[in-house]
């Protein structure tokens, strides 16, 4: 697929870039030869919530916002376009917009990932025949959070579109297609693909071939010719024009499978997880896509990373919904911190929980109990318990939901970790970090300027153009910042599990069928 | 005798703590009975001392930030969290581990501690206590904090042969480490390692704790025990781009 001048050029360029764009704002950050960070940028977006459960946002905005963060990176670099070897893009996941291919205009807001209104259309195909098959071909039970549901929404609700899309002159795509259309060009000449990652998630492209599949588009009645054409995601597919003029546009990637390859798991049994207001672990697991007690458990089977003219490789996702959230909870609604980071020191003050442990179940219990009517709760509550023991517990929380994730990947799919690779903004809590280590039972490592999402699609975007040779060199460009080593006794985590267990019980089925009615749906 | 301004500051600043949802000039320059434009003169010094904050869009002035954090340290894992990116980058461009620590007691605490980037096997080092005299984070701190009687009542243990044992000794690399706004530490906790430390300053140029670089001598300072060229030009911007984060709010 790499085109002559393409890989010509890469020799010449010092740099490769990379475009995060995320649910919130879009960055861009360039990397030099070592890996290392040279500068970057970010720009904030306006994100809407016209009714309760959508979300959306202006794909024309987000298209601005990447221009600006791309020509500002490369101005803080002190480099030009010339500099730059090829362009990586990472997005926020399922994300979905359709636009006319004549005047690159939205036909409607994109619809994000938190949006709910596509539930009832993935929880009809669900309940129907339809529904075994999409999980057969897919490898994923049919749920709102993917996007064919969302086109599907939007075909059905968007005067004319169904007839617009039929006759081709309307194209879909997730944020990372939009953005390489426009890049490439956009109605004159741009590229209009997307990458296996992305494609995988809207629920229409066959898990082992990762093609397009006409009898999964047939359910969701998604027209092909508004489909792009599905690429590894190392791999050059375009060549710049609007932005970054003459640069191979050469990698795409999900955010999170991106942040797995930035942090260099590109081996069976290697995981990370990105701690954010949620949470993030995934496990490669290698050639095929492990089907076996992964559904059961609450995890997902998913594209770990394709390299062009290679056999795809596959990883097992796990999320948690509250993690970085719960300590926003702790500041902002208990009022017990000034900032996040303080849950630390105060959590520091005391030695243990107390006997306490909270279970953020604000919106029911994902993985593996699975009950939409559990509601949190503080358990275990004492009058010796003080808010040091509850910030403790707070943070244990985010440990024990990494060790239920964890204990389901061994107990499904049979993957044990015997280390952890971590980042996002939590990272900075060294007791939350020590404490992960702690339950786990393994060690936990910390790498240098994590930026992994970012990182991801720019390795993917340098390996493609030959910027870095092989894989090896960039397992090379890998370094650890910090080491957690588990420290707790086998005994006191017998224990402190325990505790943990029987809270959670607490939490199920809390809420009764006549007080259900308002409650905020389930968004995962 | 009392200073004028002093009082009609104090004031400003009763006034302002009396109503938490800001005050126009007009308002202040009525409970101060003074003039508009003499209001106006000590409300812009107090902005630029950052205890009055002026709201952009209804141009109220309020209590700044800067009086909130009077009395208190910054405490160190808001420190450490505004501290990741920078210190992430100190060790990747220098190639050396990074450390920042804070004035605790008698002692430098280690609040954050990053890895020399080579993947060897280290231990996390983050809560450890170290010798205020004895490593240029102790020196830096020494220098840019308020603390004379500290530096006066320190135990001065020799570590090694180079450590400072004596007050004068003490004293001339504190002068120094304010004069050039770093400090190195040459050998003086452990043959053969050399540190270099900048202040991560609070407001009014108070350190809130000293980012460093530690490595093995050759790798921080020249023969002569000058520090590599370029090497304090890098760990003072880095410092400085900590003590920015620290000043945006929350």
């Amino acid at each position: 697929m790499s085109t002559a001048p393409a890989v010509v050029r890469a020799h010449a360029g010092r740099f490769v870039a990379a475009v995060d764009q995320g649910t919130t704002s879009t960055r861009c950050l360039v990397f030099d030869h070592g890996g290392r960070v040279v500068s970057a940028a970010q720009s904030e977006h306006r994100q809407s919530f016209p009714r309760p459960g959508w979300a959306e946002v202006d794909a024309l905005e987000i298209w601005r916002s990447t221009q600006r963060v791309v020509n500002l990176a490369l101005a803080r670099a002190g480099i030009g376009a010339e500099d730059v070897a090829a362009l990586g893009l990472a997005n926020q996941r399922e994300t979905t917009v359709v636009w006319d291919r004549r005047t690159g205009r939205p036909v409607a807001p994109a619809i994000t990932w938190q949006d709910t209104r596509a539930t009832d259309v993935a929880a009809q195909v669900a309940a129907g025949p339809d529904g075994v098959l999409v999980e057969e071909i897919t490898g994923l039970r049919p749920a709102g959070y993917f996007s064919a549901p969302r086109l599907h929404w939007l075909l059905e609700h968007v005067p004319g579109l169904e007839r617009r899309a039929r006759a081709g002159e309307v194209l879909f795509g997730t944020m990372e297609t939009w953005l390489a259309w426009n890049i490439t060009g956009g109605g004159d000449g741009g590229v209009h693909v997307t990458d296996v990652t992305n494609a995988h998630r809207t629920l229409l492209v066959d898990e082992r071939t990762l093609e397009w599949d006409p009898r999964l588009l047939e359910v969701f009645g998604v027209p092909a010719a508004m489909l792009p054409a599905v690429r590894p995601n190392v791999g050059v597919v375009g060549t710049c024009r609007t932005l970054l003029p003459g640069v191979p546009l050469a990698g795409a990637f999900g955010d999170q499978q991106a942040a797995l390859f930035g942090q260099a798991c590109f081996d069976r049994g290697q995981s990370k997880c990105t701690y954010g207001t949620g949470a993030f672990l995934l496990a490669n697991t290698g050639g095929s896509p492990v089907r076996a007690g992964v559904t059961e458990s609450g995890l997902l089977s998913t594209v770990a990373y394709q390299l062009d003219g290679e056999e795809p490789q596959y990883a097992v996702e796990a999320s948690i919904a509250y993690a970085g959230a719960l300590v926003s909870w702790f500041r902002d609604s208990l009022g017990l911190l000034r900032t996040a980071p303080e849950v630390e020191t105060l959590a520091r003050q005391v030695e243990d929980n107390g006997g306490c442990y909270v279970v953020p179940a604000f919106a029911g219990l994902f993985s593996p109990l699975w009950d939409p009517d559990a509601r949190g709760v503080v358990a275990g509550l004492t009058s010796y318990v003080t808010k040091a023991h509850l910030a403790r517990a707070v943070l244990e929380a985010t440990a024990w939901q990494t060790y239920d994730v964890v204990e389901a990947l061994a107990t499904g799919p049979g993957l044990t970790l015997d280390r952890l690779r971590v980042d996002g903004g939590m990272t900075a809590n060294n007791l939350l970090m020590q404490t992960i280590a702690d339950v786990l039972d393994v060690p936990v490592d910390r790498p240098l300027v994590a930026e992994s999402v970012s990182r991801g699609a720019a390795y993917a975007a340098g390996l493609a153009v030959g910027f870095w040779p092989d894989l090896d060199v960039l397992r090379g460009t890998w370094r650890r910042a910090a080491s957690w080593t588990p420290e707790m006794s086998a005994d006191r985590r017998r224990r402190e599990l325990a505790g943990w267990r029987r809270a959670v019980e607490r939490t199920l089925g809390w809420v009764v069928p006549d007080e259900a009615e308002g409650t905020p749906p389930l968004l995962l | 005798m009392s200073i004028q301004s002093v009082v009609r500051s104090a004031t400003v600043l009763h006034l302002l703590g009396a109503a938490p949802e800001g005050l126009p000039l007009a308002d202040l320059a009525a409970g101060t009975d003074l003039a508009k434009s003499t209001v106006h003169g000590l409300l812009r010094t107090l902005v630029e001392v950052g205890f009055v904050e002026q709201d952009p869009d209804t141009g109220r002035y309020r209590l700044g930030s800067g009086i909130e954090d009077l009395g208190t340290a910054v405490d160190p894992h808001l420190l450490r969290s505004r501290a990741m990116n920078g210190a992430d980058s100190l060790a990747a461009r220098t190639g050396l581990e990074v450390r920042l620590g804070v004035l605790a007691g008698d002692s430098v605490e280690l609040v954050h501690h990053v890895f020399r980037p080579d993947n060897s096997p280290q231990r996390l080092r983050t809560g450890e206590l170290l010798p205020l005299h004895a490593t240029a984070a102790g020196l830096v701190l020494l220098a840019f904090s308020p603390v004379s009687t500290v530096r006066r009542r320190i135990e001065l243990s020799s570590w090694t042969a180079r450590t400072p044992t004596t007050r004068a000794a003490l004293a001339q690399l504190v002068r120094a480490a304010q004069r050039r706004g770093w400090a190195v530490a040459d050998e003086t906790l452990r043959p053969g390692r050399a540190g270099l430390a900048a202040p991560v300053r609070q407001r009014a140029g108070v350190a809130a704790g000293a980012l460093s670089v530690v490595g093995p001598r050759e790798e921080v300072l020249t023969p002569a025990g000058e520090p590599r060229p370029g090497l304090a030009d890098l760990v003072v911007a880095a410092a400085d781009g900590v003590s920015e984060t620290l000043r945006e709010r929350r």
